[in-house]
């Protein structure tokens, strides 16, 4: 399986490593050469020695995304710090270059649940913090005590 | 009407002026706070701050009783998504995309965002119409009509000065629908005769530019042209 990668910054980065050693043929695009680095954080060999890819580019450019691989892509994520970018480009995997998965980080919970409402697959890291904090302070207004207990859900 | 204009640049502060002038309500919507300031100076209560691909800004804005919406931010990417929003959420009526970098285009439409403007096609446009070529000039393309409006230059040599309309073998699919003669417009009858220096118009299906260069260009094929 084919995973394409647009946008390797903390997030893309540790997904393509994992997916990576799961066995998956990856593909990242960035339009920061120096995301190259990045992806090798804590890795012994180089990232192409593992049999990865890296491509610099924009998201938005045809030929960077046939380069790195679109058109036979099982899977495509975006994952640029840029939320209008991830779902145009991801509509742009979904449509254009019929990707059969296709995920978009969105971190502004309004636009990634309408979108997601519109058939895009989006992911909100926003609405997860949110969950997370919320049952948090629940947690500890429940125990109203010292916040190790929160701190161990957690 | 009601007009939302979003990104208060150069372009979009000219027109929200001049949408202003023509009467309409208009609300432009800058996200950066030092342009929003000078541009309030002038505006007041027509531009309001914030990031409209947020959707509760456009929503503040009022897109929602919005006949029309025009996105000219420095950004495709937020042109696309603030116009694709309006469309298929609020049901805009109108809307109208700038593309910044020409090669976009195709993504604009393939998400359905017509029309979109875009100043580099524009100014090239403009090129050959100063520095024509041919002497056959595109006026416009209308891509959902699938028509296109080309202006040319009769000069002494073209094989129609001095003939009937009438008698012109025009191509299939193509129409003469003005003449500019002496800096005055009139539609031509089956009995107008053309003549050197007229501008003529034509509307044509896309493809058809070739027949009629051969129509109306000059008459021997020594020349050098083109």
């Amino acid at each position: 399986m084919l995973i394409l990668i647009v946008g390797c910054g903390r997030v893309g980065s540790s997904v393509a490593r994992a997916m990576l050693r799961e066995g998956h043929e990856v593909s990242c695009l960035d339009e920061d050469p120096e995301s190259h680095a990045r992806l090798e954080v804590g890795l012994e060999k180089s990232w192409e020695d593992l049999g990865g890819q890296f491509t610099v580019g924009a998201g938005l450019e045809t030929e960077a995304l046939v380069a790195a691989g679109i058109e036979r892509a099982d899977a495509f994520i975006a994952s640029t710090d840029g939320d209008n970018t991830n779902i145009v480009i991801a509509q742009i995997a979904q449509k254009r270059y019929e990707v059969p998965t296709v995920i978009a980080r969105v971190l502004d919970p309004l636009r990634a649940e309408w979108y997601q409402r519109q058939g895009l697959h989006t992911v909100c890291p926003t609405s997860v913090a949110i969950d997370m904090l919320e049952s948090a302070v629940r947690k500890g207004a429940e125990g109203a005590g010292p916040p190790d207990g929160a701190a161990e859900a957690a | 009407m009601y007009i939302i204009v979003v990104g208060a640049g150069k372009v979009g502060w000219n027109l929200a002026r001049e949408l202003l002038e023509k009467d309409h309500e208009v609300t432009l919507i800058e996200n950066n706070r030092r342009r929003y300031l000078t541009v309030e100076q002038e505006l007041e209560h027509n531009i309001t701050y914030g990031d409209a691909s947020e959707l509760w800004v456009l929503e503040r804005a009022g897109v929602q009783r919005a006949d029309m919406v025009i996105a000219v931010t420095g950004d495709d990417e937020d042109n696309m998504l603030i116009c694709q929003v309006a469309k298929q959420k609020y049901l805009v009526g109108q809307i109208i995309a700038r593309v910044n970098n020409p090669r976009n285009r195709q993504h604009f439409d393939l998400l359905g965002i017509k029309p979109s403007v875009s100043a580099t096609d524009l100014i090239l446009r403009l090129l050959e119409h100063e520095v024509p070529e041919y002497g056959l000039v595109h006026l416009l393309d209308l891509q959902e009509e699938q028509l296109e409006i080309i202006e040319m230059l009769l000069g002494s040599d073209s094989a129609v000065t001095g003939r009937r309309v009438g008698d012109l073998q025009m191509p299939e699919g193509s129409l003469l629908i003005s003449v500019l003669r002496a800096g005055k417009g009139f539609v031509p009858t089956a009995d107008t005769v053309l003549e050197e220096g007229d501008e003529v118009l034509a509307v044509l299906d896309p493809g058809k530019e070739d027949d009629l260069k051969t129509l109306f260009g000059p008459e021997s094929n020594g020349s050098n042209g083109g």
